[in-house]
């Protein structure tokens, strides 16, 4: 018996690496991943985003600033996947610190993770390692993944498979490498709803080593997503239009079209805050809690060092920093210091967080009204990585006007893959009230009962 | 609300970053297009509104002031600038 599960591992973890040659999907893979307990997770594979720490295993948050960082303790939802006998495989790519919406800003030392269906193309980010592996993995897998303000959503889309971002506060952040604590949230992707709800069970709960964790009772999900409410939906009226590529608009109608028809109430909702103010709250925000999160790296207690030899204290840190950040780390380092800098503190910090209570307010005046709110994913099919490359770092934070919203807000959200258009995948993002995730996993399988066509 | 080569150079200084001229030449067109978009936040009537730190109501915690097991300093320790139990940092002084 014993014998055989470590001939599967090893055929599992030789798969990995497969798909890595080919794929760059990883980080790090684990050689000889072991089964700690016994539970729920029993023959799951899990991978995890490369910003969560585990144990022993290099936790570098795609940066090279940490790259032979390895925790001596493991992320909360760590310990809880090794309690129920998930086995962990590896470190996932993304983008560094979860800088980026395409996976494209990696350090030297990664590689960029390319789209299991098109390999010139982005798998998203930032996230995107997880995406990919979802996607590409013939054995069980459930990935652990991060998001701040798309990046489970977006990699989730572009790869075709789901991703679950929960409230804000569900799930333990303890043993997150963050990139902005106020937004930060760990989630998971999967092929199945069914995993993602078996996964979320096992990851959410309080822990009181979060100070910002949240005490609310978790339902059991497996058992709620075989019920079959008649969820009300609204439809956002400002992602249908100007920025949306046509083709992704249609998609997502025709399945809208299909749950009327089925006897679902389906309209038509606005969010015209959000949409017109959305991504400069939500970047202000993050780029500065960024700056203050960062200032840690600075070649004392995690990471790469240098001789403190003769050194004057700050420039020790500079030429560490200065060394081993990426550019769009340094980027976001600079605008995050000045909004919050004496002068500007009002203009930016303080106004885009006044900003994100009036947009908080216009999410719960809808959901006075609907259940569910509903969008693509994502305005583009996944983009060539060249094209990515030659957007200005404006052009790249746009691409994100459809997830900021929830990720702001803190409310729970889900990629459903809807299906293809030039054989790159759609996705419709689905949106509920805080710690609503239950009603979440059950649109997602009445998606997939009422609207889905045959598979193949 | 300018942001020139001057104002790059004292944020970089404040974040304890070196940047080159390349960089430097590279990052304040880019910068200048991030933040005039910033600027569309001026339009929109903030008057009386509280500013939210937090998407979800939290309360603050208190946990009781007692001893308990936490990791041991040799682990924690894991860097090649060390001494005497400590991490070894440039001189300050």
């Amino acid at each position: 018996m014993f014998k055989m599960m470590k001939q599967e591992i090893n055929k599992v973890i030789e798969e990995c690496k497969e798909i890595n040659k080919e794929f760059n999907y990883f980080n790090y893979i684990i050689e000889n991943p072991k089964k700690e307990g016994k539970g729920k997770l029993d023959g799951v594979y899990v991978s995890v985003k490369d910003n969560i720490c585990v144990k022993g295993v290099p936790s570098s948050a795609g940066s090279e600033i940490i790259k032979d960082y390895k925790p001596v303790f493991d992320a909360y939802v760590i310990e809880k996947i090794k309690q129920e006998g998930g086995i962990i495989i590896g470190k996932t790519a993304q983008d560094e610190f979860g800088f980026g919406g395409f996976n494209v800003n990696v350090a030297k030392c990664f590689k960029i993770p390319l789209n299991p269906f098109d390999k010139t193309r982005v798998c998203g980010g930032s996230s995107g390692g997880a995406g990919g592996l979802t996607q590409k993995a013939s054995f069980r897998h459930i990935a652990i993944a991060e998001s701040t303000g798309g990046s489970i959503a977006n990699p989730a889309c572009f790869c075709g498979v789901y991703g679950l971002t929960p409230s804000y506060g569900l799930v333990s952040r303890y043993g997150l490498i963050d990139y902005a604590n106020s937004l930060d949230k760990i989630g998971i992707m999967a092929k199945e709803i069914e995993e993602v709800a078996l996964m979320l069970k096992v990851i959410a709960g309080y822990d009181k080593r979060d100070s910002t964790s949240v005490k609310v009772r978790i339902p059991d999900y497996e058992k709620i997503l075989k019920e079959k409410p008649k969820v009300k939906i609204g439809i956002i009226k400002e992602s249908l239009g100007k920025g949306v590529d046509k083709k992704i608009v249609e998609v997502i109608r025709k399945r809208m079209n299909k749950l009327k028809e089925k006897g679902f109430m389906v309209k038509e909702i606005s969010l015209p805050l959000t949409f017109k103010y959305g991504i400069a709250s939500y970047y202000i925000l993050a780029l500065s809690e960024a700056s203050t999160n960062l200032a840690k790296y600075c070649g004392l207690r995690y990471g790469m060092e240098s001789s403190v030899e003769g050194k004057n204290f700050n420039d020790y840190f500079k030429e560490i920093r200065s060394k081993y950040f990426g550019k769009e780390a340094k980027r976001r380092i600079i605008l995050g210091t000045f909004t919050r800098m004496a002068g500007y503190r009002d203009a930016f910090y303080i106004k885009a967080a006044k900003t994100r209570t009036l947009i908080i307010k216009e999410y719960k005046k809808v959901f006075d009204d609907v259940d569910v709110i509903v969008s693509p994913t994502m305005p583009i099919l996944a983009p060539k990585i060249e094209e990515v490359k030659k957007l200005t770092p404006l052009q790249n934070y746009m691409m994100d006007q459809l997830t900021v919203g929830p990720n702001l807000a803190g409310l729970p959200h889900l990629n459903i893959p809807v299906g293809f258009i030039n054989s790159l995948p759609v996705g419709l993002l689905a949106i509920t009230n805080h710690f609503e995730e239950g009603k979440l996993l059950q649109f997602a399988k009445i998606m997939e009962n009422e609207t889905e066509e045959k598979k193949n | 609300m300018e942001i020139n080569e001057d104002v790059i150079k004292h944020v970089a200084e404040i974040a304890r970053l070196n940047l080159s001229k390349e960089e430097i030449e590279e990052f304040l067109p880019e910068l200048k297009e991030v933040l005039s978009y910033f600027e569309i936040l001026k339009k929109l009537n903030t008057e009386k509104v509280k500013p939210s730190f937090q998407a979800v109501e939290l309360k603050n915690v208190m946990r009781e002031d007692k001893v308990r097991e936490s990791l041991r300093q040799e682990e924690v320790l894991n860097v090649k600038n060390k001494k005497d139990g400590y991490f070894l940092g440039p001189k300050v002084v």
